[in-house]
């Protein structure tokens, strides 16, 4: 028997949670939606571009009546609910319907808050919240000229702008002396409002209403201070108020909304409540964002999966006026603990303000170039310390080291033709088109549709400050939380909870327990997921879940062959040891060889069947795999050190030697490179290795979270030890921290500026216990690492893999 | 469309059969426990290299070993569901079909299969 769940209210909160709810469990209810509005849900947002002519309503449906009957729900449109019996768990509509429960879900939004002036009930005042109003306002602009428009808060700046898009002559009133006081500093709102001035919008400011005029109809305001002005047409917008009435007449528990835990449910536990009409944490929210993730924890509880919890969203905010970039988060006006990095261009019409607290951003203000608002945002929501590029972060994230690229990265001013990804050559009007014409929200969409980003992902951000900018308003619906894949609704860092909690023990019992949506998964998360099942449990391994490279151990090459690093210690090699490695090119025809970049000799073009019985020969000579094709320990590059150099220090040789020793056969998040040099000349490049070493006259420095590559970056400066023994302990003890913590493909670099050196410190050289551990557990987890992968198929491991099976005439 | 139906078409993936017309259109390949759950084996013929591979519910799929966008290797990539993600530049393809999926276009041969007594047939197909 399928139960009963009802829903009150088909706006955009309510809806979702109905879709999430069908994702999950689509068999469970029989649905039934009331909806007090005679149409579909719609989005809402999206009323302020329909206003200004840039959207038309057929465009902003979200679900159209056809859909509700495709799924099987019973949809009572344009019919309200004004009753609910809690003890016979009955709803009763405005004419007499009713409708029985086992789970109710109320949705009802809020309404416009109408002041409560003499005259406000006059023809011709209105709020602005729904498709009536939006009718409403373009059939007034056909007939009248002059609207005022109450409230010069967001909602109050997009009216107004759309009310002059429909060739009204517009002039706002507002109580304070800026606009937008709650999203935006003065400076800001003063930018602000020149721009909509210099588009022809008015502005009375500080000015307070007491009385509408007119007959029947508004013919004008009057306001404290004695003015008047004349108007057809008034638009309330100064805030919402949560639509509760239902909720407080039949007894629910409700303070400014309805009061929700972190399940979403009301004091009633069959009765759960969604979006603006909700308070949770005292908190009632009026952006779309928070009600998302409401809805999808909501869904998760009515599906009776019971793991989902709310705690909570913290909000930024756009404003939709074509022309106009604004950003703003969190607590921008700041107190005498923060500090404010400020930027102000007057002649361009850039305003940048980040608020600091112990170098940890807690709000900001954008105005005119907005591109970089979202990495501040996510920096804000990760509590990334940004101590370390302090100093540049107003110039924003393309600044950030970003070689070779530089200032050419400004999203907004390039050309359409400016190539944004360079390993798919794709271009800046290919994507914005891509986004505009497929209707693209997503990162993963533009990387689906255009290839931007999808390779090595160096210009990510370019094209998320793309979408941002292109979408505008709408960007922000991106939940803040990252699902791994397409698969599942978790993050990483949820994933690799719930396997530490849970204690699963593979990937069946991953995608079960933590509910997957897809049977096998995919390549992206079964990659992810491999990792952090070995990270629990060093001996796992499933080949199946692993890219080529570390199934075959080697690197796959353009044409299917592959390529042979055999590891060399330190970079150290005897004559005999070059023997060997030419006996082997000759006798398998290697076709090329090369001295890489990581003081070793690759084998380039050998054929995969050729593989173990190459290996075998090189295991006979002493070699093992270098692993020059993991996500592992890679290289310890380094210098000739106090052995020959003049100016060495220290046996770097010998140090890189013991290193590599320690962590070869590793498996991490991503490629780990180290790196030994013999003085601060630093001929080894320690300084954009994931761990490296310099030697000084009085010990070693630890450097940590350097990178070449795709985006240099110069490590951080972690500690100076005195001893070999330490350098090897901070090494396992740091490798065994990034391993536990990071995501799957985060390099150390990446990882450091999202979680923030401070916290590296207090893991690894502070808490002395702690390192010991971390080291503990590397030595433990290298154990079952260090056996030889070549030697090992050589000697017939997954034989079938390197041997066709041939069919002949 | 002309794309869609070459991918639809069963392929003759080697020459015996044209000597010798009386022999089964099914030739034995292999055992089932000889491929790798949601895993597969290269199988080379004269004229083709196939990749088989084989899913959780020990469904077979036998596609022409080479992705429709670079000649990728399908058979060294991973399987999931029906489809295989490419090793060289993750193109998702269809095993049943060999079409790529998502917005990628393109498409590789597909060859029937069959498993009877713990035994893998591929069946050759005429053109
Ligand atoms: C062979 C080598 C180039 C050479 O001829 O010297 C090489 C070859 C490849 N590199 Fe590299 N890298 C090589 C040294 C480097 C270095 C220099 C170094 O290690 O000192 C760097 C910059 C330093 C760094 O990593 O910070 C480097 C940064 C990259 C990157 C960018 C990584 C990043 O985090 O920014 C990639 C792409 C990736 O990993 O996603 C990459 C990826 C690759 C791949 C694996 C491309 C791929 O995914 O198939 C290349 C494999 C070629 C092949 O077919 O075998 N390679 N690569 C070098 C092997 C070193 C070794 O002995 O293991
Ligand atoms: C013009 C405009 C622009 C906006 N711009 C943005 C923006 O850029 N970004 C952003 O994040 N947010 C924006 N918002 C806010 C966003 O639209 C709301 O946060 C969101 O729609 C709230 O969703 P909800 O489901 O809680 O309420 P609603 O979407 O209002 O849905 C509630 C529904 O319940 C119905 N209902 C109420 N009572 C009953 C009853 N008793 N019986 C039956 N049905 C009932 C109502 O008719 C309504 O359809 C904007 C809002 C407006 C009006
Ligand atoms: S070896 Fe490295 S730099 Fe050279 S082409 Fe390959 S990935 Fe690019
Ligand atoms: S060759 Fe298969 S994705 Fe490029």
């Amino acid at each position: 028997m399928k139960q009963n769940l009802v829903l009150i209210g088909n706006g955009m909160a309510g809806m979702r949670t109905i879709e999430e709810l069908l994702k999950l469990d689509d068999e469970k209810y029989s649905i039934t939606v009331f909806g007090e509005e005679p149409y579909g849900n719609y989005n809402r947002i999206m009323l302020s571009p329909v206003l200004a002519n840039e959207k038309t309503i057929d465009e902003i449906m979200l679900n159209d009546e056809q859909w509700y009957a495709d799924h099987g729900i019973t949809f009572y449109k344009g019919l309200k609910v004004v009753d609910v019996h809690r003890n016979r768990k009955q709803v009763v509509a405005e004419d007499g319907t009713t409708v029985p429960y086992d789970k109710l879900l109320i949705a009802t939004g809020s309404t416009s808050f109408m002041l409560p002036l003499p005259g406000a009930d006059k023809y011709g005042v209105i709020g602005f919240r729904d498709i009536h109003d939006v009718d409403m306002m373009i059939e007034t602009a056909e007939n009248y000229k002059k609207a005022v428009v109450i409230g010069g808060g967001l909602l109050g700046l997009e009216a107004a702008n759309g009310l002059m898009k429909q060739g009204m002559e517009v002039t706002v009133v507002h109580l304070m002396d800026s606009l937008m006081e709650r999203q935006l500093d003065k400076p800001a709102a003063k930018m602000l409002q020149a721009s909509l001035e210099e588009k022809g919008m008015k502005f009375l400011m500080g000015y307070a209403t007491e009385e509408i005029l007119g007959g029947e109809r508004v013919t004008g305001l009057k306001f404290k201070n004695g003015e008047q002005i004349d108007a057809d047409f008034v638009v309330m917008a100064v805030g919402i108020v949560p639509n509760i009435d239902l909720a407080k007449q039949i007894g629910l528990h409700c303070e400014r909304g309805i009061v929700v835990s972190d399940t979403l449910q009301t004091f009633d536990p069959n009765i759960y409540a969604v979006g603006e009409c909700v308070q949770h944490r005292g908190i009632a929210y009026g952006l779309v964002a928070p009600l998302f993730e409401q809805a999808k924890v909501a869904a998760n509880h009515l599906a009776e999966l019971g793991i989902a919890r709310y705690e909570g969203t913290v909000t930024s905010t756009m404003l939709k006026v074509t022309g106009i970039d604004l950003f703003s988060a969190g607590d921008f006006h700041g107190d005498e603990d923060t500090d404010e990095l400020l930027f102000h261009d007057v002649a361009n019409g850039v305003y940048k303000k980040i608020v600091l607290r112990d170098d940890i951003i807690v709000g900001t203000v954008l105005y005119g170039d907005t591109i970089d608002g979202t990495w501040y945002f996510q920096m804000m929501k990760d509590g990334t310390n940004i101590s370390d590029f302090r100093n540049t972060v107003l110039f924003g994230q393309a600044h950030l080291g970003d070689a070779g690229h530089g200032d050419e990265t400004r999203v907004a001013a390039m050309a359409d033709n400016a190539e944004i990804c360079g390993c798919n050559g794709v271009c800046k009007g290919e994507i914005v088109t891509a986004i505009t014409e497929q209707k693209l929200f997503t990162l993963d969409d533009v990387r689906a549709h255009t290839k931007a980003s999808a390779s090595c992902g160096s210009c990510t951000g370019l094209v998320e400050s793309l979408l941002a900018h292109t979408l505008g308003g709408d960007y922000s619906q991106a939940p803040s939380k990252k699902p791994l894949c397409g698969c599942t609704d978790l993050t990483h860092d949820e994933v690799r909870a719930g396997i530490r909690k849970l204690g699963l023990k593979n990937h069946d019992d991953v995608r079960q327990s933590l509910d997957w949506k897809t049977a096998d998964g995919c390549a992206v998360c079964r990659q992810a997921t491999n990792y952090y099942l070995l990270c629990e449990n060093p001996d796992y391994n499933d080949p199946q879940s692993r890219f080529i490279n570390e199934r075959a151990h080697g690197n796959i090459q353009k044409d299917g062959s592959y390529s042979v690093v055999p590891r060399m210690f330190g970079g150290m090699c005897t004559p005999q040891d070059l023997r060997a490695i030419a006996d082997v090119a000759e006798k398998f025809k290697v076709p090329e060889m090369k001295v890489t970049g990581g003081q070793r000799i690759d084998m380039f073009g050998v054929k995969k069947e050729d593989l173990p019985a190459m290996w075998k020969d090189l295991s006979a000579a002493g070699f093992v795999s270098g692993h020059a094709y993991g996500k592992a320990m890679r290289t310890c590059k380094t210098c000739v050190g106090d052995t020959w150099c003049r100016m060495g220090t220290q046996d770097s040789t010998g140090l890189g030697i013991k290193l590599e020793e320690l962590t070869w056969g590793s498996w991490m998040p991503h490629k780990y490179k180290l790196a030994v040099s013999g003085c601060p000349r630093n001929c080894a490049e320690a300084t954009i290795k994931d761990f490296g070493v310099v030697c000084v006259d009085s010990g070693y420095e630890i450097h940590v979270g350097g990178n070449g590559g795709i985006k240099v970056r110069v490590t951080d400066f972690l500690v100076k030890v005195e001893t070999e023994e330490q350098v090897l302990e901070y090494c396992g003890a740091f490798s065994q921290f990034y391993r536990e913590d990071a995501h799957y493909l985060e390099r150390t670099a990446p990882w450091i500026e999202r979680v923030g050196l401070e916290k590296i410190k207090a893991a690894v050289v502070d808490d002395e216990e702690n390192r010991k551990a971390l080291y503990e557990r590397f030595l433990v987890s290298q154990k079952p690492a260090q056996i030889d992968p070549w030697k090992e198929r050589a000697e017939g491991v997954d034989a079938h893999m390197f041997t066709p099976i041939k069919i002949k005439a | 469309m002309q794309l869609r139906q070459q991918c639809w078409q069963f392929t003759r993936f080697t020459e015996i059969l044209l000597r010798d017309e009386t022999m089964s259109d099914w030739l034995e390949i292999t055992t089932l426990d000889e491929i790798p759950v949601l895993g597969s084996r290269v199988v080379e013929t004269d004229t083709v290299t196939i990749a088989i591979f084989r899913g959780k519910d020990n469904t077979l799929f036998a596609i022409k070993d080479e992705c429709p966008h670079k000649k990728g290797p399908l058979s060294q990539g991973i399987m999931h569901g029906d489809s295989v993600t490419c090793p060289l530049h993750n193109w998702k393809i269809s095993l049943v079909t060999g079409e790529a999926l998502g917005p990628d276009e393109g498409c590789t041969h597909v060859y029937e299969t069959k498993v009877e007594d713990g035994k893998v047939f591929l069946r050759n197909q005429a053109l």
